[in-house]
């Protein structure tokens, strides 16, 4: 009998602790708004944060991350370079950089969302297009998660990148980044020379010739230096270009994105039929990219961006 | 069919007797009219299709550049130019007609052996072994180029005729009609393109590169595909055209050309390689092009009767000039960007299929 009634205390003692906690926290919603821009020497403070993506759900975190896991290589990138590496617990397996990153054998396109919810993460960012059933699964679970889209540009980058700091407690510092990156790939892009005439390019994406438009983001990037693509009349961001076209189009620079999965070459590309009557063969104007920093909008964009520079004052020397 | 045949077959004595009392199909005997029809089309795709071209280099100067090769004279296209025409399209528009070839007579054939209309060079599990072999040295090796190294071709070789040595194997334990061994080739079939899915997805960034493969490809070519293909082609290819009397006599049942003399499995079992051996070759330089084994040999047969004496050398010639055609289209309708030729076999085989099975259900 007095079990029963020791058992009821403690029930109602748990309730009114309940009640307590969910007063204190609805407090501290109320007293939110005007903390939102995330300045305050506590980044926590912040929160709840909303976060928008383009043409992504709204995502809102009741508090400061804690355990991220990170689906998208891009995002790893990101969360490190502005300081959120601390939080990060999980990131999949293309994510090769940083070397630091708690690299797990896991990946978008393959992984549940049990497993996901085995690293216990009180956010998940993926790249939106690999990951609508994950996240779907996800959320189920009441895991928040933020899908990234790709960016088609600089500024759509530096938006993301904004809005990954937002939602890590990390604002500040990710506009600083934003604001690094800009300046220094300005100087790069003013540092280039004087073009006497454009320049033409392809950038190859596999070696049965896709490649990318200035639609895409990398193409942007070029773009920024006054280059022109060869393959922008195929339309698309990623077009499969003729082989044919290309020997036609006979482009002053050629950037190979596909040096580690396919393994190609500068060597490779000259051994090719018939490209060995190339102007940027035959001058040696084929540049091996970093496959990495060439297909994600992180901030090594300015490595990328330094290799076009440098190609291109390469070029104009020869 | 068999229980139409006149018991007076058994009668006939020897297998050359002639004229033979069983029903010969419709347009029994090779004309030459026929083989000229085909190597006329043939070569007149051949020039459209050398003539035309992505980098639009003008019919009139590669018709110069033809004239000047042919007589000596001076060579009107540039360096790059002639780089263009002599070590990109030209070697593509030969591997057309070699792939094409093969599908089409390796069709053929299996249509032949199986009785059956509707059999192609993919239905005993050729295709699906190819792809799985494909994929794991995709896998297994990244920086192997698809296109211009030994290691795929001899993959892909092999995994076709793994394929259908293994559909032989369990289609001969489980019975001996055709029937079971074309269930058992859906069922390696089926398991084969299961066990690559398996594979693609321990490394999905090889997922782009072998999702081409299986559309089919002529794109990275230059001549080393062509020679690599040749010989396993010419030697399936003359297998094939001398098999088109057996190919009849089992078409009239087994007991019938038993009684000819024939021995029908062995028959079934030499068709099957040659076939095999073409089928392997071609999907070991161009990936899986489907649909050109199934369209062709029927318009033959629709065109130019039953009899596979036509049927297999004719089916060649078409065959070839269908993939050259379907190519120049790959090249063209959406240049400088390229279609996969995949793409344009099946856009114009998926129809053709449709209508062929309610024409035949119609009957």
């Amino acid at each position: 009998m007095s079990r029963t009634i020791g058992f009821r205390r403690g029930v109602t003692l748990l309730l009114a602790l309940v009640a307590l906690l969910a007063g204190a926290t609805s407090c501290a919603q109320r007293s939110s708004p005007d903390k939102e821009t995330g300045r305050g020497d506590d980044p926590a403070s912040a929160f709840p944060v909303r976060v928008e993506l383009p043409g992504q759900d709204p995502v809102t975190l009741p508090e400061q991350p804690k355990r991220i896991v990170s689906l998208s290589p891009t995002a790893t990138e990101v969360l490190y370079e502005i300081g959120a590496g601390e939080q990060v617990v999980a990131v999949d397996e293309y994510s090769t950089y940083p070397e630091r990153a708690p690299r797990e054998d896991i990946s978008a396109l393959n992984v549940g969302a049990s497993t996901v919810s085995d690293y216990r993460p009180d956010l998940v960012i993926a790249q939106a297009g690999n990951a609508g059933e994950l996240a779907k699964g996800l959320r189920e679970l009441d895991i928040p998660v933020l899908l990234t889209p790709s960016a088609t540009d600089l500024p759509a980058a530096y938006e993301q990148m904004k809005a990954l700091g937002r939602a890590t407690g990390h604002g500040d510092e990710a506009s600083d980044t934003v604001r690094r990156i800009r300046s220094e790939i300005d100087e790069l892009v003013r540092q280039a020379p004087e073009p006497e005439r454009s320049l033409t390019y392809y950038h190859e994406v596999s070696p049965d010739h896709f490649t990318a438009t200035s639609k895409s983001f990398v193409g942007s990037v070029y773009e920024k230096f006054g280059l022109d693509n060869i393959a922008d009349s195929a339309g698309g961001k990623f077009p499969q270009l003729s082989e044919e076209r290309i020997l036609r189009a006979d482009p002053d620079m050629i950037f190979l994105a596909d040096t580690k999965t396919a393994g190609v070459s500068e060597q490779a590309v000259g051994n090719r039929p018939g490209w060995q009557t190339l102007t940027a063969v035959r001058q040696g104007h084929v540049y091996e990219l970093n496959e990495d920093v060439a297909s994600r909008w992180g901030p090594r964009v300015v490595e990328l961006a330094r290799s076009i520079s440098e190609a291109i004052d390469d070029t104009r020397r020869s | 069919m068999r229980d139409s045949r006149s018991p007076s077959v058994d009668t006939v004595e020897g297998p050359d007797t002639t004229p033979s009392p069983v029903r010969r199909p419709r347009g029994s005997t090779l004309r030459p009219v026929h083989l000229l029809l085909g190597t006329a089309v043939l070569a007149v795709l051949l020039l459209v299709s050398v003539l035309t071209g992505a980098a639009e280099l003008g019919w009139q100067r590669v018709l110069a550049e033809l004239g000047a090769q042919l007589t000596g004279g001076v060579s009107p296209l540039s360096e790059r130019e002639a780089a263009i025409l002599w070590q990109l399209r030209v070697p593509r528009v030969v591997l057309a007609v070699l792939v094409g070839g093969a599908l089409a007579i390796s069709g053929a054939a299996f249509q032949g052996v199986f009785r059956n209309p509707l059999a192609d060079p993919y239905l005993l599990g050729a295709a699906a072994g190819a792809g799985l072999s494909v994929t794991v040295v995709v896998t297994a090796v990244p920086q192997v180029n698809l296109g211009s190294t030994g290691i795929a071709q001899v993959a892909a070789f092999l995994g076709a005729l793994g394929g259908v040595g293994l559909t032989w194997l369990i289609g001969r334990s489980a019975g001996p009609d055709t029937a079971t061994l074309v269930l058992a080739g859906v069922a390696v079939g089926a398991f084969l393109t299961a066990a690559q899915t398996f594979v693609q997805q321990l490394r999905v960034e090889s997922l782009q590169r072998v999702y081409m493969w299986i559309l089919g490809r002529l794109n990275t070519t230059g001549w080393d595909e062509v020679l690599t293909v040749l010989p396993a082609l010419c030697l399936a290819v003359v297998v094939l055209c001398a098999c088109g009397r057996l190919l009849d006599l089992l078409g009239t049942g087994d007991e019938e050309a038993a009684a000819l003399g024939v021995r029908p499995g062995r028959v079934r079992a030499l068709v099957l390689v040659a076939a095999s051996l073409a089928t392997a070759s071609a999907v070991s330089v161009a990936g899986l092009i489907g649909f050109v084994g199934l369209v062709v040999p029927h318009l033959v047969r629709l065109a130019l009767g039953g009899s596979y004496r036509v049927i297999v050398p004719v089916s060649l010639l078409f065959g070839g000039a269908f993939l050259v055609g379907a190519d120049m289209l790959a090249r063209t309708v959406m240049a400088p960007a390229e279609l996969p030729i995949g793409v344009i076999t099946a856009f114009t085989g998926a129809p053709f299929f449709a209508l062929l099975l309610h024409t035949s259900r119609r009957r």
